[in-house]
């Protein structure tokens, strides 16, 4: 049991059983007690965005029926209640993430804000032409094009490391990439087209031999695996809220609180200013400079209670129950013939991509929804990756910890009426 | 199942097996591309036009059953039509897949467009119909470029 679930959660983690139980964690989740097209929705669609539990819900709810106010502005009881919340959430997040300070921790819309952020703040300010930028073949648009967007701003170079044709990281490829020219490394945690786990440890500390700063994007990350930033030691880590089980809208930057520090706001406006005068404008410390305008005060809020609610169960609990799904589905749709696994790394997350033989993606889809199958079908917003596979898409299943071995078998089983319809 | 019977009828499985006109036309004087970025589908329609007339048409790219079909289809029923036949063409295809009413009984080709009914059923899939479409028009337009449906 990790650090924040004792401080956070004991209450609720005392009421559960010891073992997981899966029918009991459904219970929470509204959503997945409906029927698609007349028949239970099996949702294995989660690397998209992962459903809300109730007290999710709840919390977003009972900010608007009862505590709705902006922060940090009033003097009234409301204001105060509302900011109270909001900085309690961030608190939350900082002990999720074993964070330092909760200065370190900033509110954006989700990991790509995250990202912008720190290629605009960051970036413009400390590289110049002829520097490089290292990512890799299995980023997500997000971790490509905001670097794309500074390389071409500021003519700096943005190289990628290759992967194997398991979909691992070359590091050796990697550590002849890093070199005097390298200023900073942004790199997954973990691959949402591959349920790649990358080896961070090792590429943070091989990027911190040149004084390179390095950003994981943890989009897929945190909905699996326990993260511990000062252990990894990363400079930057972004997540968002949606994928965690949390409200649309809000994601998380943290950022080593001396780097952020010594980098420019990235948007001017309320909330972010000590004091305003034509003439000069003085900005906030942390986090505020880096959070102008009214922020997503219920986001914060609800990604808080997911956090509460996901720590309450247990985070290695989840853990080992997603391993336990990817090993049964891993197993049972490798034994459908013309079916081929797209991304076999060691160790992975409990993400399934998939090809089937004359079939394109987009038809397994529709088939799968009309059994009340949600899955993901097309690049999955890593095109780059896709020609690496030489594939046009793929169809994925990404499971979470309230799925079951039931919709497991019932996706193997449509996907029998695909190949049936297709002949 | 009916509604997927009805979406994946055997016309439109065989021309996904074995389009036709499929391939990159030499001698072409007018190209588009076309995109949907949603899904990643993408087709290049290759046209020799002349005196208004389609003389030929060949087309490349992927996608999945629905926009292949429909392109394969698209390619064999314009080839020797007028550039206004050709638009008055796709605005039928258009109004079918989208359920507005049938392709029109002055359309020769209804029964080809007919396999193309059960599209309207599913809202997600009618740009995956579409696309060769939007394409074909944009080629007629112009020399070279790309368009997307989003």
């Amino acid at each position: 049991m990790n650090k924040v679930c004792d401080v956070i959660a004991p209450d609720i983690r005392h009421t559960l059983p010891d073992t997981f139980d899966v029918r009991t964690v459904r219970r929470d989740f509204p959503i997945l007690q409906q029927g698609i097209r007349g028949r239970r929705l099996v949702y294995l669609d989660s690397a998209a965005t992962s459903q809300k539990p109730q007290v999710v819900v709840d919390a977003v709810q009972r900010f608007y029926m009862e505590d709705c106010a902006n922060i940090h502005r009033g003097v009234h009881s409301l204001s105060q209640r509302a900011t109270e919340q909001y900085e309690q959430a961030r608190v939350k997040v900082q002990h999720f993430l074993h964070a330092g300070e909760s200065r370190e921790i900033v509110f954006v819309r989700g990991a790509t804000e995250g990202i912008n952020l720190v290629a605009q703040s960051y970036g413009r300010k400390h590289l110049q032409a002829g520097d490089e930028i290292i990512i890799s073949t299995m980023e997500h648009h997000s971790n490509i094009v905001p670097w794309q967007m500074l390389c071409e701003e500021k003519d700096v170079v943005l190289r990628v490391v290759p992967i194997n044709d398991k979909g691992e990281l070359l590091i050796d490829e990697y550590e002849k990439l890093l070199g005097p020219r390298t200023r900073f490394v942004s790199i997954v945690h973990v691959s949402n087209a591959l349920g790649t786990i990358n080896p961070l440890r090792e590429i943070i500390e091989l990027a911190h031999r040149w004084n390179v700063p390095v950003l994981v994007d943890g989009a897929q990350g945190v909905p699996h695996l326990n993260v511990d930033v000062c252990e990894l030691d990363c400079d930057f880590y972004v997540f968002s809220g949606h994928k965690l089980y949390g409200p649309t809208g809000v994601g998380v930057l943290y950022g080593k609180a001396r780097l952020l520090e010594a980098m420019p706001p990235y948007q001017g406006g309320g909330d972010m200013i000590s004091s305003v005068t034509f003439e000069k404008t003085t900005y906030k410390g942390l986090p505020h400079k880096f959070e102008a305008g009214t922020p997503n005060i219920a986001g914060a809020i609800g990604l808080g209670a997911a956090i509460d609610y996901l720590c309450g169960i247990g985070r290695e609990r989840i853990a080992a129950y997603e391993q336990e799904l990817l090993t049964y589905a891993t197993e049972a749709v490798s034994a459908i013939p013309g079916l081929r696994i797209i991304g076999t790394a060691q160790t992975k997350a409990s993400v399934l991509s998939f090809v089937l033989d004359g079939v394109h993606p987009h038809d397994i889809g529709t088939i799968l929804d009309e059994e009340g199958i949600a899955i993901r079908a097309g690049h999955h917003c890593a095109m780059p990756l896709m020609q690496r596979f030489g594939v046009p898409g793929t169809a994925r299943a990404s499971l979470a910890f309230y799925n079951t071995k039931r919709e497991i078998d019932a996706l193997v089983s449509a996907l029998h009426k695909v190949k049936e319809i297709f002949g | 199942m009916s509604n997927l019977r009805e979406l994946y009828q055997e016309v439109i499985l065989d021309h996904n097996k074995s389009p036709c006109n499929f391939r990159k036309l030499d001698g072409a004087n007018r190209v588009a591309e076309g995109l949907n970025p949603l899904c990643g589908d993408r087709v290049t329609i290759y046209l020799h036009v002349q005196d208004d007339v389609i003389q030929d048409i060949g087309f490349q790219g992927s996608g999945c059953a629905i926009s292949k079909a429909a392109a394969s289809v698209m390619t064999d029923i314009v080839k020797g039509k007028s550039k206004a036949e050709a638009q008055a063409l796709s605005e039928s295809f258009r109004r079918l897949v989208t359920g507005r009413g049938s392709a029109g009984a002055d359309c020769s080709e209804l029964e080809e467009f007919d396999a193309f009914r059960g599209v309207c059923e599913f809202p997600a899939r009618v740009k995956c119909a579409t696309l060769a479409w939007h394409t074909l028009r944009e080629a007629l337009e112009t020399t070279t470029g790309a368009v997307a449906t989003e």
